[in-house]
């Protein structure tokens, strides 16, 4: 099960561990060969190797967009629960993703996300997700509502 | 006045399920999430049979956000090219026997797409269908509703804007186009 409450903690390579189980815990995340790249203080990293399972148009291998907004909403998710007041569990309120282009066949994806402001019952987040042309334009941003409720029940 | 015979309706049935087929089949992420489509005359319906890997939340458990988000966005792809499809295929305008994965009409593309989760998606089938509020030569606006055991209580509802394919370049599927 996963251990939300040490992706709190100060020592990051804990916190990383905990949070590489927190992510094998999802089993959509395992499908999709999810892995933490860094998480903590309300930030995260999640990427997502290239695989023929996701392609969204087979004529040109590119990925589908669905599945890189279920690399982001993993990723939101993430950021939300590592925040300092941050919930120990959260559910997606809202989401909205804009492509801005194609990801590049063969090349993994990476979205980071930032939870950027946090009241009792709502976190607010930003994220981008790049291939592996890192300092071009992303392939897709998104920004999203969650839940931030501090009660073991919220869903 | 003579009217032409009606074809009969297991040629419309073949027909129609063979152009719904090549949009379906030949998409690997379809696949992979084993969304279903069904058919009753041009309305369409995207089923996602329950599986274990579309969980995101294994406490509740529940599915995936972004699997909510990928079945409702498929659900609005399949819809739009369906809706354009139709009339070539109705027409004759294109072969059915040319048609598969490699030969489909250009997809649209998603520019962005905005969901509400309504309530936590449960462990077990879900549903969406999709209307297609407008669609111009260039730009489409599309809704999608997404609900499991009761079509009134939904689960999810997204709006999404896509990008029309360009039907002045040259399409793979005109190869099939008579």
């Amino acid at each position: 099960m996963p251990d939300y409450d040490t992706m709190r903690v100060s020592d990051p390579e804990r916190v990383k561990r905990a949070a590489q189980d927190f992510i094998e815990a999802i089993p959509h995340a395992r499908a999709c060969n999810m892995h933490i790249e860094q998480v903590g203080g309300g930030s995260a990293a999640i990427s997502m190797p290239y695989d023929l399972r996701l392609v969204g148009d087979p004529r040109t291998g590119v990925v589908h967009g669905g599945a890189v907004s279920a690399l982001m909403d993993t990723c939101c998710g993430a950021a939300v629960l590592s925040h300092p007041d941050g919930p120990s569990a959260s559910a997606t309120i809202d989401l909205r993703i804009d492509y801005m282009r194609a990801a590049t066949p063969g090349q993994r994806i990476i979205a980071r996300a930032t939870c950027h402001h946090i009241t009792r019952s709502v976190a607010f987040v930003r994220a981008t997700a790049h291939d592996e042309e890192e300092d071009g334009p992303p392939v897709a941003t998104a920004t999203g509502a969650f839940t931030a409720d501090r009660s073991p029940a919220a869903s | 006045m003579i009217r032409p015979k009606p074809e009969s309706v297991e040629i419309v049935h073949q027909r129609r399920d063979a152009a719904l087929r090549a949009l379906v089949s030949g998409v690997p992420y379809i696949q992979f999430l084993g969304i279903e489509v069904e058919r009753r005359g041009d309305e369409l319906t995207a089923i996602l049979p329950f599986d274990e890997k579309l969980i995101g939340n294994p406490m509740l458990p529940a599915l995936h956000g972004g699997v909510t988000a990928a079945f409702l966005e498929v659900a609005a792809i399949i819809e739009l090219s369906w809706s354009t499809l139709w009339e070539d295929v109705e027409s004759g305008r294109i072969a059915l026997s040319g048609l598969d994965s490699l030969h489909m009409p250009r997809l649209p593309k998603t520019i962005d797409f905005t969901l509400d989760y309504l309530r936590s998606g449960l462990p077990r089938d879900a549903y969406a269908r999709a209307r297609v509020n407008r669609s111009g030569r260039r730009y489409a606006s599309v809704h999608v509703e997404a609900w499991q055991d009761n079509r009134a209580r939904l689960f999810a509802q997204g709006t999404g804007h896509f990008l029309m394919p360009d039907r002045d370049l040259p399409d793979p599927a005109d190869q099939a186009r008579r």
